[in-house]
């Protein structure tokens, strides 16, 4: 049913949703308790920057990243020059783009998880000797559980449904940047409808079930601690 | 060995100027008007308002002086919230748990075990902190708080949130916790009944400003609580309890302007009690009277007087050196000629014993 480079498709689809949301929970966690709690200037800029993904198409990401990862871009130029080579149309240059393409779908659920636990726990936390690290991690992190689902759902099921930047940076290399909604276009394009249905679908009941499981998770979360 | 704060902030409008030493051991209750800045001292004590211009020490720690500055976890001070603020993730022992596990064993003068009996946790403890009420959730936090031995206890309204039920359970809890563990206490309330049950010393702020400071220091002794000007006013008088008299069911209280008599039931020969007389409960005569109901009657002379009102007035008398207040009509006062020293009989009414 499923072609060889079907499968070869899912892998490096799940592979590269799975990288690019361990980075984005390692980088957006930080980012989101600094939105969360400072009172910056720059903290607006910041917070436009990362939503920009939402209403940029992904294909004037996808055409900027090009620019700048490929062999002629600034930091393509500087790859090529430290002894690597260029990130436009390989796995790296991927999830580079991914993790910029999903970041608001990671850290905007918890920044707004930070901000829902309050001041109030970590004041008491402090009041009771815990160390700023001390109270991110026996209080903030715990508390906020119901954001770190969300966005790790969210930033996988982004990953695996993007199509735009994969095609202006990622190509379409069969095992290398050949994901999935590419393969499923690939198919339509040879009207290989069987093929399209037994993928897309895959994806559809997939996406649904991983949904519902996040909003029933938190829902039960929330009834247990509030 | 005393505390002192020292703490000058201004947020928008408001400004915190606030210069206040008192001896440590004492059970500090700090009295004023909402938006007084009694939470933003209490706060800058904590040091979780910072506050640049400011200095505090405790005996002979400071935890704060000029750009020296301790952050709130590395100061030993335990803070108990208006509303309880437990860890919803947690159970309540794992909440007790908290605070205890993060100082040095060494350092720990209160014993787990200690704190739960005294605030009756026990079957608590593998609770969900959501499935108590809010009295018991309260007891939680200030078992936790305690918990970290600390050198001093700061209460921002603890029992504000509380039905009266609950309240009377909390309120013995917290005398017992301030003598037999010797934290000392600072004590944000509005209440009258919690400041006459367990203050020893008054601070009264005013605009971010601290207005007057007052103690009621050790056994037989006291002071006047004049909280709002001849309103409700009344005194509070240190006692032992000196015998008790069999046939008539009266306890005798030993204070160092003499001897009560109270219907409060049989107590130990010797404990300290702490009894309140209401100013509306003290009439006065120029002359001792034998045939009156009043049991309680002592010769007194007048310190004070100051008008209430255009009807009423406020007497502070002076009984062998503990004070005691009387409400009285104008017409009373211009009838018996009342004024500065002169000797008077105080009549008693009503002894009401706080604990």
């Amino acid at each position: 049913m499923l072609t060889e480079n079907d499968i070869s498709a899912l892998w490096i689809t799940f592979k590269l949703a799975g990288l690019t949301t361990l980075i984005l929970l390692l980088l957006g966690t930080p980012l989101a308790w600094w939105l969360a709690n400072t009172r910056n200037r720059f903290k607006t800029i910041i917070e436009a920057v990362v939503a920009l993904p939402l209403v940029l198409p992904p294909t004037v990401l996808g055409f900027y990243f090009l620019i700048v990862l490929g062999p002629y871009g600034p930091l393509g130029k500087l790859m090529l020059l430290t002894g690597g080579h260029s990130l436009a149309f390989t796995f790296a240059g991927l999830v580079v783009g991914s993790v910029f393409y999903s970041m608001p779908f990671v850290v905007q659920p918890l920044q707004n998880a930070f901000i829902t636990i309050g001041k109030r726990s970590m004041e008491v936390a402090a009041t009771l000797r815990a160390s700023p690290v001390d109270r991110f991690f026996s209080i903030a992190l715990p508390l906020a559980r119901p954001g770190f689902l969300t966005a790790t759902v969210l930033g996988f099921a982004h990953t695996v449904g993007e199509f735009g930047v994969v095609l202006m940076i990622g190509g379409n290399i069969p095992g290398e940047t050949h994901v999935l909604s590419i393969a499923i276009y690939d198919h339509v394009e040879s009207l290989e409808y069987g093929q399209a249905h037994v993928l897309a679908g895959g994806l559809l009941v997939i996406s649904f079930i991983l949904l519902l499981l996040v909003y029933g998770l938190n829902r039960r979360f929330r009834i247990v601690f509030s | 060995m005393t505390i002192e704060a020292r703490f000058r902030l201004k947020r928008g409008s408001f400004t915190l100027d606030a210069d206040l030493t008192v001896p440590a051991q004492c059970f500090t209750c700090i009295l004023g008007p909402s938006g007084s800045g009694k939470t933003t001292l209490l706060r800058a004590i904590a040091g979780l308002t910072k506050c640049r211009d400011g200095y505090f020490r405790i005996g002979e720690y400071i935890w704060q002086e000029g750009d020296y500055y301790t952050p709130p976890h590395k100061r030993p001070l335990g803070y108990v919230f208006q509303e309880p603020s437990l860890f919803p993730h947690m159970l309540v022992k794992q909440n007790l748990e908290y605070g205890f596990k993060r100082i040095p064993a060494l350092e720990r003068r209160i014993k787990f075990e200690e704190a739960i009996s005294l605030l009756g946790l026990q079957p608590f403890l593998e609770r969900n902190s959501n499935s108590l009420s809010g009295g018991e959730r309260q007891r939680v936090a200030i078992a936790r708080a305690i918990l970290t031995s600390p050198k001093l206890l700061l209460m921002d309204e603890p029992l504000a949130s509380l039905d009266s039920e609950s309240k009377r359970g909390i309120i013995p809890y917290l005398a017992t916790l301030h003598t037999n563990l010797e934290i000392p206490v600072f004590y944000v309330s509005h209440s009258h009944d919690e400041i006459a049950q367990l203050a020893d010393t008054l601070v009264f702020l005013d605009a971010g400003k601290v207005k007057k400071v007052t103690r009621i220091t050790g056994r037989n002794t006291s002071i006047d609580l004049p909280l709002e000007p001849g309103k409700d006013n009344w005194a509070i008088i240190e006692a032992k309890v000196a015998g008790y008299d069999n046939e008539f069911n009266l306890t005798y209280a030993d204070f160092s302007g003499g001897c009560f008599y109270i219907a409060c039931g049989e107590l130990p020969i010797d404990s300290p009690i702490r009894l309140r007389v209401m100013a509306g409960d003290v009439s006065l005569s120029l002359d001792f009277q034998e045939e009156t109901s009043v049991l309680n009657i002592f010769p007194v002379y007048i310190e004070e007087i100051s008008t209430n009102d255009a009807a009423t007035m406020t007497v502070r008398l002076d009984l062998l050196g503990t004070p005691i207040l009387a409400q009285i009509t104008r017409k009373s006062a211009h009838a018996l000629k009342l004024e500065k020293h002169k000797k008077v009989y105080a009549h008693i009414k009503n002894v009401a014993l706080i604990h």
